[in-house]
């Protein structure tokens, strides 16, 4: 059984309610932090933690929280991105649901340590009564004194708002959701200057993950010596899983990082398996952005060692033989999964989502989903598929943002890694015609039936 | 002060210009192409990545190079930074790579196109395009719109540059268009029932890249090949009244605004000027209007060629090819 810090006590009837919360050591760093801490300790203590950005690229948050213009007479902002949109990402939202309160006193922790006044919360509109149950545990924490003017009898004042987004996975780009918080169309800025210069109102502005600022409060309690004993190397502490596809448990799981990624998969504890005791065929490690990997790459890197779940540990191989980390959105593939039809729906996804600003991605998406939905639908030709690995590449590092790369990731690595598949489809446009193809007839690779 | 070194040759530029302004300086052909940044609108650029450069090296004091391609127009140049342009093959690829985006869902209407022969997307991928698409599918159409009595839209042919966007936004009080929805399916359009009217609204037609903003008043009327350019100006109270008349024999065609030789309008004109004044006798001609040689316009049209001033210019480009420094400019009065 691994450590729990986040979730330990998400099965407590009514934690959701300040007092039950409290009873389980909520709240408790605040106190300590604001009463016994000095700003400039706070970051040092983050930064010690190793703790690095839950929300997909892994950067080192005290290292973020250390770039903010502390010259600057201007107000400075915390901005907590719960525009979670990714496909196979659905941690935010169970742990705001569950948890509201731990995420209000990472704020408050990190405000503190920011000396920002002023907390947002930029939630997805899809996440309505999430916003409805951030407001209750808001005005809870208010009465009792942990938010607004003198926080604890202490001269540190703080407010925090909860403002809903409109629907658009662009919007968790951090600049695209301050240029939305800003009450504007949300297209992602151009860098530099970076949000921690001029982000919001072009004030200094920190933007985190909900799952980052949920750690700090544990960082505080236990200090960051002991959190950064949790995990392997530069990969400290808990991270949460949403794992899904074709597991006998779908769910979000807390795992501290360092967990064997066949332990996750096969693990009674966690994923319990591929269901109908099917083979695995794929995975997806990290949300819909991150490269696919075939079932032998997932379990052992191509050097043979062990795969963990470590940031490190899945970006082994590069783009060749690893993939990332990312938001931890675990999709599981069994031996029925049509690589082609799964991919044409992240493309399909990337294109409905690209924010139009940049000519590679407005252009370059809606060709890789259309080419894509010729070649699941039978109607493909040979050379689509390098047609699409040459798209791809233009797309890759051209674009203003980084939904460009993300839509271009998935489509080089699945071609990469099963281009026999979309040979297949192909070859045989009468059999991949019905969606249902490989569940009747499970595709086995033409080079393994050769070396058979 | 900040010197940089674009394609090998040096030049110093103030501090805060960007690599384009700089390449600009030095001029020729490494300037990196630009279809959506308007030095005079603030905020525009960045969007269509046909500027990619490569930065070799950063700057003096941190050397490392920039992890990736970046856009010229919107990058500060740094004292000591090294970039490449036409130099470097990745760049070139890039290039391609856009244009390429760019025309997939162009609908390559030039025969029956106002803009054909002053249309930087004709120009961009005359150099960098491909001679054949690979895009087979559908591309995407929309209806053709008027947003103001004077100017009609073709979204079709429209690359979202934002630069109109821009012009309504600095130049005229209040803007009525804008982008509506996302990726691909994104257009200009206007609010509900409104129309873009107002005394500078006519510069959005100018400031088009492309097709996609087209004056109402010369629709069809003519090929600008066919036209003969010549500057002239009016006493105007809203705007300088300097313009370029569109001509066909004694008849003006066209009014528009002064560009430079990147395409950027040098000053902007009013409505009144650009649409209700097309006889002669209300301008004053200033003589005909200079037209580089390698735009299709140059066709049928004639101007005394400065041959002490061509061969200073070869003289000057052979020095460029030697990579030595970059030769001060021909001083005008020399071939006065």
């Amino acid at each position: 059984m691994g450590k729990k810090f986040l979730l330990e006590h998400v099965n407590v009837p009514g934690i959701e309610t300040l007092p039950v919360y409290q009873s389980k050591g909520g709240y408790a760093s605040v106190e300590k932090a604001i009463k016994t801490m000095t700003p400039e300790q706070l970051i040092e203590e983050v930064k010690f933690s190793d703790l690095r950005g839950r929300g997909g690229a892994g950067f080192p948050t005290g290292l973020k929280w250390s770039f903010m213009d502390k010259k600057s007479e201007k107000p400075r902002y915390l901005v907590v991105n719960a525009d979670e949109s990714e496909p196979g990402t659905f941690k935010d939202r169970y742990l705001m649901e569950k948890l509201p309160h731990i995420l209000i006193e990472g704020m408050i922790v990190s405000c503190f340590a920011l000396g920002s006044k002023t907390g947002y919360i930029y939630i997805r509109g899809e996440y309505m009564y999430i916003v409805r149950i951030l407001e209750k545990a808001i005005d809870e924490a208010y009465k009792a004194g942990f938010l607004g003017k003198n926080i604890l009898g202490t001269d540190f004042s703080c407010d925090i708002y909860v403002h809903p987004g409109a629907g658009a996975y662009i919007c968790g780009e951090e600049t695209a959701l301050l240029e939305s918080l800003e009450g504007k169309r949300g297209n992602p800025r151009l860098k530099p200057p970076f949000p921690a210069i001029a982000g919001l109102y072009a004030c200094p502005t920190v933007v985190n993950n909900v799952e980052s600022i949920a750690a700090i409060p544990t960082i505080v309690n236990i200090t960051a010596d002991k959190y950064n004993d949790v995990g392997i190397g530069k990969s400290a502490g808990t991270k949460l899983i949403s794992a899904s596809g074709h597991i006998n448990k779908p769910g979000i799981y807390e795992i501290e990082l360092g967990l064997p990624v066949e332990e996750f998969i096969y693990s009674d504890e966690y994923c319990g398996g591929i269901w109908k005791g099917r083979k695995l065929k794929a995975v997806v490690a990290g949300g819909s952005s991150v490269p696919i990997l075939p079932a032998n790459l997932i379990l052992k890197t191509a050097k043979g060692e062990s795969r963990l779940m470590t940031y490190e540990s899945l970006a082994d191989g590069g783009f060749v033989s690893g993939t990332m980390l990312g938001s931890g959105g675990f999709i599981v593939m069994d031996e029925t999964a049509c690589i082609v039809r799964n991919l044409w729906t992240f493309a399909r996804f990337y294109h409905h989502e690209s924010c139009g600003q940049c000519s590679p991605c407005r252009e370059g998406t809606g060709w890789m989903e259309k080419v894509l939905h010729r070649i699941e639908h039978g109607h493909g030709h040979m050379e689509d598929i390098d047609l699409l690995v040459s798209v791809a590449k233009k797309i890759e590092g051209n674009t203003i943002c980084p939904l460009g790369d993300a839509a271009a990731w998935p489509v080089a690595s699945a071609i990469r890694h099963f281009r026999e598949e979309f040979e297949y489809h192909v070859k045989y446009p009468e059999k991949v015609k019905d969606p249902k193809h490989f569940e009747k007839e499970p595709f086995v690779s033409e080079s393994l039936l050769m070396n058979a | 002060m900040a010197k940089v070194t674009i394609d090998g040759i040096e030049v110093e530029v103030p501090d805060g210009t960007t690599i384009l302004n700089a390449a600009r300086k030095i001029g020729g052909e490494l300037v990196p192409p630009a279809m959506c940044y308007y030095t005079s609108l603030k905020d525009s650029g960045g969007k269509c990545r046909v500027c990619l450069v490569k930065v070799a090296q950063g700057s003096t004091k941190d050397p490392r190079p920039m992890p990736k391609l970046v856009a010229s127009c919107r990058t500060p140049v740094m004292d000591g930074m090294v970039v490449q342009s036409k130099s470097s093959a990745e760049v070139l690829e890039a290039r391609k790579a856009v244009v390429e985006f760019l025309l997939i869902n162009h609908p390559l209407d030039c025969p029956i196109c106002d803009q054909a022969g002053e249309c930087d997307l004709q120009n961009l991928a005359y150099e960098h395009g491909a001679a054949a698409t690979r895009y087979e599918e559908d591309r995407r159409t929309f209806e053709k719109i008027d947003i103001g009595d004077k100017i009609k839209l073709h979204m079709t042919r429209c690359i979202l540059c934002y630069r109109c966007t821009f012009v309504a936004d600095q130049l005229t009080n209040d803007r009525v268009h804008g982008v509506l929805s996302r990726g691909d399916k994104s257009e200009i359009s206007t609010y509900i029932h409104k129309a873009v009217d107002n005394d500078f609204s006519g510069n959005m037609i100018d400031v088009c890249p492309v097709g996609a903003l087209t004056d109402k008043t010369f629709r069809f009327k003519s090929r600008v090949w066919f036209t003969n350019p010549v500057d002239a100006h009016r006493n105007c109270t809203k705007c300088s009244g300097k313009v370029i008349l569109w001509k066909k024999g004694d008849d003006i065609l066209r009014v528009s605004a002064r560009k430079d030789k990147y395409g950027e309008v040098t000053e902007y004109i009013c409505n009144e000027c650009r649409f209700e004044h097309k006889t002669v006798s209300d301008w004053t001609t200033e003589g005909p209007r200079h037209v580089e040689h390698n735009s299709v316009i140059s066709q049928n049209h004639y101007e005394r060629t400065d041959l002490l001033k061509l061969k200073k210019e070869i003289e000057r480009q052979i020095e460029f090819e030697k990579g030595a420094h970059l030769p001060p400019e021909p001083s005008p009065k020399l071939h006065e």
